[in-house]
């Protein structure tokens, strides 16, 4: 006879936590991203691989990793799916996706996202004191000419909308994932087209400058145009192979 | 003193045989005949398409990589393998190799040197293609820009470093020999048979790997866990896993060449398959491929599930049905039913309901695209659920549509989600 009791107890929990997921499903799944189109032969229906990550039109999730890349330059966009691809950008999970798909459909898909102003969605701030924010403030902003470091605005442009065709926006992205991408860039896992802006810059930039350039980007209001400026207002400070 | 003199020619004797023996038998005697390749136009266009055929670009390119140059690690239960430079680079690739001992290397895993080759290069499938593919894959490979990339010494753990070991898994699992047409099949089932067995190495993945890293062969396109991969390559016999016997040429032809089809749609390792290779067969060589797998003999369906191994709980029936409305259903059909062949259908469709549930478990946890081929260059794809679902709803939704719609699978677990939950996505 073999013991039936904690059969029975090792049962009851299994029931117990699996009535629970059902009531904590139904509170989750109001806020992720369900997959939803209005024709199946569409780009809206073939982006549905990306809508649990990035939002149904591109606006973001919650979570605090996965970017907004709605109304982000196309090419900027393009850039970073060929390097996913190829393995020069390392995420596993977007490498995975996009592994056997060809150039030409993966610029399509940049144009569908890049075409696309859904709101802003509301995200977290991280705590910074007020010094921090403004430490934040003068980098991207006025820069620091000493240590030659130009202003974020100057690329990513004054609303931080980004820049056509390559510079991506930087409103409207989670703090820890701007600081993630920065301290990807200084170390050397992530990489742009050469010469690598981005690269020089991020290599000049210390933890707490970046922790401070984080708490206020991701602080700042979206602009009522959220679209990208044109590359002609600017001769960028640094030379950029993105922009080529 | 006479006995010694006996027993010190006998001794003689037998090594003088064992000597003529080794010449007789021993691997890496070259083809007589030395053939000389001309590389016309047409000999390296053929050969570029039979190496597409045999994938060869797959293995031999490192990712984000010069194409054929090598480099890209080959992980087995054994170490890593690194696949060598076959660019015709004089001094790193095979710009020395002559037609003869290219042929040899395809025909018997023999490399120029005389070493035997790792069973990773599949050359027991490679040694039944013909002398005059393999001559117009070499002259598209001299055709290819050299690269001047050393080759990677492999990391095997010991004893499998020690190549002379692989006479012991030759005589177990390596009969060389070219593909025999069988007279009593059509020419299209032969060249399907030919492509299938031979360049395209389906057994690689399709048939289960011994403990010895061998390719069973009474147990061929039974199916297998791919080593190192963690996605089941299913069994191309059963008709309760990707047996083919109740499809139809055509949608079997379109899973290979096109990578969807009204049937279900290629994911995982099959993908690269399809991208690298499978998409650049002519219509003609997809139906014939079609028609030898349809053919092939269903085999025993394995050991028949109990009926109470299929019993689910209606809680978790309850949750996996709640998912799957929500998530699913918009692009699977509230019956499973899918849009085919833009969304795979979940009735009926073996992939779902084969009894190792690896696969659509990973799907859900990490979605996917299909490739983008010629015939389809915009495929639609499946988002990851794998930070949007818990280990118990995944393992509910699995369930569920294993058994919803007529579905003849098991209950899967929480637990086993929870393994493949640790996996980077490949």
């Amino acid at each position: 006879m073999r013991p039936i009791l904690p059969r029975l107890l090792a049962a009851a929990a299994v029931l117990i936590s699996i009535t629970a997921s059902i009531a904590t499903f139904d509170a989750r799944a109001q806020t992720a991203a369900i997959p939803a189109f209005k024709a199946v032969d569409s780009m809206e229906a073939r982006v549905q691989g990306c809508v649990t990550c990035h939002g149904q039109s591109g606006q973001g999730t919650r979570d605090e990793y996965f970017p907004r890349i709605a109304g982000k330059p196309a090419g900027y966009l393009y850039n970073q799916l060929v390097a996913f691809r190829d393995g020069r950008r390392r995420y596993a999970p977007m490498n995975y996706l996009v592994a056997y798909l060809p150039d030409g459909y993966l610029r399509e898909m940049a144009e569908h996202f890049a075409k696309l102003r859904p709101p802003f969605t509301v995200h977290e701030t991280i705590p910074a004191d007020a010094a921090t924010l403004s430490r934040g403030e003068t980098l991207a902003t006025v820069g620091d000419r000493n240590r030659a470091i130009p202003a974020c605005v100057t690329c990513h442009g004054a609303g931080l909308t980004g820049m056509e065709p390559g510079i991506p926006g930087l409103v409207g992205l989670q703090p820890n994932y701007i600081a993630a991408q920065l301290t990807r860039w200084r170390v050397g896992e992530r990489t742009a087209a050469d010469p690598d802006c981005m690269k020089r810059i991020a290599t000049r930039l210390t933890d707490a400058e970046i922790h401070a350039l984080a708490a206020w980007l991701a602080r700042q209001k979206p602009p009522r145009d959220p679209s990208p400026e044109s590359s002609n207002l600017v001769r960028m400070p640094f030379a950029c192979g993105s922009q080529r | 003193m006479r006995k010694l003199v006996i027993a010190a020619s006998a001794l003689l004797l037998l090594l003088i045989a064992a000597a003529l023996a080794w010449m007789v038998v021993r691997p890496g005697v070259l083809p007589s005949t030395s053939k000389v390749v001309n590389a016309t136009t047409q000999l390296i266009n053929r050969g570029e398409y039979l190496a597409r055929a045999g994938d060869c670009i797959a293995c031999h390119t490192a990712p984000g990589g010069t194409p054929f140059a090598g480099g890209r690690a080959m992980p087995t239960p054994f170490g890593n393998i690194y696949a060598p430079n076959i660019t015709p680079d004089d001094e790193t690739g095979i710009g020395q190799w002559t037609a003869d001992e290219f042929y040899r290397m395809m025909h018997t895993g023999i490399s120029r040197d005389g070493a035997l080759l790792y069973p990773a290069m599949p050359f027991a499938s490679y040694t039944k293609v013909t002398r005059e593919d393999c001559d117009a894959i070499y002259a598209y490979l001299m055709s290819v820009p050299p690269v001047k990339q050393k080759n990677r010494p492999h990391e095997l753990r010991f004893p499998y470093n020690r190549r002379e070991l692989l006479v012991g898994w030759r005589a177990l699992y390596f009969k060389p020999g070219e593909y025999e047409p069988d007279p009593k099949q059509s020419a299209q089932w032969n060249r399907g048979a030919y492509l299938v067995e031979g360049l395209g190495h389906c057994s690689m993945c399709h048939t289960a790997v011994t403990r010895l890293g061998g390719t069973a062969e009474e147990r061929a396109f039974e199916g297998g866990m791919i080593p190192n991969q963690n996605w089941y390559a299913p069994s191309l016999t059963s008709n309760q896993e990707a047996g083919l016997g109740n499809w139809s040429i055509k949608d079997i032809a379109d899973l290979l060449q096109v990578g969807v089809s009204h049937r279900g749609t290629v994911y995982g390792p099959m993908a690269e398959v399809v991208y690298n290779s499978l998409q650049y067969l002519t219509d003609e060589d997809a139906a014939a491929m079609a028609t030898y797998l349809k053919s092939l003999p269903a085999g025993d369906a394995g050991p028949q599930v109990p009926s109470s191994a299929r019993l689910v709980q209606p809680a978790v029936m309850e949750l996996g049905r709640k998912v799957y409305d929500r998530q699913c259903g918009m692009c699977h059909g509230a019956e499973g039913r899918g849009f085919p062949p833009a969304y795979p259908p979940l009735a009926n469709n073996q992939s779902i309901t084969m009894a190792t549930p690896v696969n659509p478990i990973r799907m859900v946890l990490n979605g996917g695209y299909p490739p983008g081929t010629r015939k389809n260059p915009r495929p639609h794809g499946m988002p990851p659920f794998l930070h949007i679902l818990n280990d118990d709803e995944v393992a509910a939704v699995v369930t569920y549509i294993r058994v919803a719609w007529g579905n003849a699978g098991t209950p899967v677990t929480p637990a086993q989600v929870n393994e493949l939950r640790k996996l980077l996505p490949e």
